[in-house]
């Protein structure tokens, strides 16, 4: 009897797959959890016949799995991380695609007065002085690395029992921050799709710093033979095309603008 | 309410047969169920074994059992990944980020949990067996065969512990799945995903199909092998 299940379940699996060509691309989770990778991955199917299976994790990890050859190309934001990963010999070139935005988020009622901070660096020095909890994701993901790097431009360094490392995605540190009514920095795309808000507002953002550029990197065929580098510029292809670009533009949650696509 | 929210959400994804809920939950069974057969396969008679022989390292070997029954599942997906990533010693099989390598986790997390409990039942039963089977000049395979059909009801709830342990696993598949959308995802990986993003309504929803399925497997395991009947304890 259980073999029968198992029979019939097994079928059922395999005759789904096997026909499209599919590619394995490490995302962020800021990427997916704004939800513009299901806007984008039908029409990508659609449009180039490939079926793009997203690796959501955080840039550290989409890094790792990119210089291990465990996937095909990777979609990340952290300039720093991403050239040494082309320094490594790990991918082939690195491709702009669009950038979005970062953002403060705190409580409402604002404790520490962020709405009247002159630069993304101002707002952390007014957290840090009025020693206001925050949540770090404190997962070497790009938005960790982008936190710490406006950490050391307004040269504090953020310790102490208001500062939380959660060790976590983008996600999970919102929960955090929401069940703390602390002060956090996410991009604009997670914040807005994001169902838990609790007592949580933007508090600042605009400062040109906070702008998130995103790269596609195909991984390294000459490191990793195995890797299939004609998808993965048949999808590079894709991303830069006009039609991507209408697709990105014109993504809206609740009539915000997310990404601005800058590819050339 | 946000209990709430998930049961009425969970009555939702229920009675309109979300397509999408329908393929989770049956790679959640295929995955948790072939590891299963699998570990099962491997860990009642190795428990069968491990009653009936003496032999020198049998207390370290049950020891060293009983101690990884509490194998933390993402050390598990861990090592399993090192192995199988392209650059690990099984990275040709590319088997990475497959049903496949989420089976091999679980059967590694469930197979000490099965065996340990098979053991310790058939022990018992080899205690009553032991001077009949002696005396009738049994082989030890023979031994084996009559502990496992005649202490089939126990080795039921073996099996189904280590069923509920796979079931409710996320540490491990995680890691080794990658949670992929159409080709990795179960229940489990997609409560995690929901619970990210904040949909707590939906990720509760989703745990409330998953509780439901594990007792409507294990009812329906009791049913077939007609155990917990009148007259059949």
């Amino acid at each position: 009897m259980k073999m029968t299940i198992l029979a019939a379940i097994t079928s059922t699996l395999l005759t789904g797959v096997a026909v499209a060509q599919e590619m394995k691309l490490a995302v962020t989770t800021s990427f997916h959890n704004s939800g513009l990778s299901d806007i984008l991955l039908p029409h990508i199917k659609e449009d180039t016949g490939i079926e793009v299976q997203l690796l959501v994790v955080g840039t550290g990890q989409a890094i790792k799995l990119g210089e291990a050859g465990d996937v095909d190309a990777i979609l990340v934001h952290s300039r720093k991380a991403e050239d040494a990963f082309l320094a490594g010999g790990s991918g082939t070139h690195r491709r702009e695609v669009m950038y979005n935005d970062f953002v403060f988020i705190g409580p409402s009622d604002d404790g520490a007065n962020l709405a009247d901070a002159s630069s993304a660096a101002d707002a952390l020095k007014r957290i840090a002085e009025s020693a206001a909890p925050f949540v770090s994701r404190g997962d070497d993901s790009g938005t960790h690395k982008k936190e710490l790097s406006l950490w050391a431009a307004a040269e504090v360094t953020p310790e102490g029992a208001w500062y939380n490392a959660v060790g976590a995605g983008m996600g999970a540190a919102l929960n955090t921050a929401a069940g703390l009514n602390a002060y956090i920095m996410a991009d604009r795309a997670s914040w807005l799709n994001f169902g838990n808000k609790g007592d949580l507002a933007l508090v600042y953002a605009g400062d040109p710093v906070l702008f998130n550029q995103y790269a596609f990197l195909p991984v390294n065929p000459d490191k990793h033979p195995h890797v299939k580098s004609e998808l993965a510029t048949q999808l590079e292809a894709w991303l830069v095309s006009d039609a991507a670009k209408s697709l990105i533009n014109n993504y809206k949650i609740k009539g915000e603008t997310l990404f601005v696509f800058n590819a050339e | 309410m946000e209990i709430w929210a998930g049961i009425t959400e969970a009555f939702w994804l229920l009675i309109t047969l979300d397509a999408d809920l329908v393929e989770i939950t049956l790679r959640s069974l295929y995955v948790t169920l072939t590891a299963l057969l699998i570990a099962s396969a491997i860990a009642l008679p190795l428990g069968a074994l491990l009653a009936v022989r003496r032999f020198r390292a049998r207390r370290l070997t049950i020891a060293v059992l009983n101690a990884l029954m509490g194998l933390p599942p993402v050390v598990v997906g861990l090592i399993v990944y090192v192995m199988l990533s392209r650059s690990g010693p099984f990275g040709v099989l590319g088997l990475l980020f497959t049903p496949t390598a989420m089976i091999i986790a679980q059967v590694i997390i469930i197979v000490p949990l099965i065996v340990s409990i098979a053991h310790q039942a058939l022990r018992e039963l080899w205690s009553d067996y032991h001077d009949l089977l002696i005396s009738m000049n049994t082989t030890q395979t023979q031994r084996i065969q009559a502990l496992l059909w005649d202490g089939r009801r126990a080795l039921l709830t073996a099996s189904l512990a280590g069923f509920g342990r796979a079931i409710g696993e996320v540490g491990a598949i995680m890691v080794v799945g990658g949670n992929i959308d159409h080709h990795t995802r179960v229940l489990t990986t997609a409560i995690a995903l929901e619970t990210g993003k904040g949909e707590f309504a939906l990720a509760l929803g989703l745990g409330f199909v998953l509780i439901a399925m594990a007792i409507a497997v294990n009812l329906a395991i009791h049913v077939i092998s007609r155990t917990e009947r009148g007259g059949r304890w």
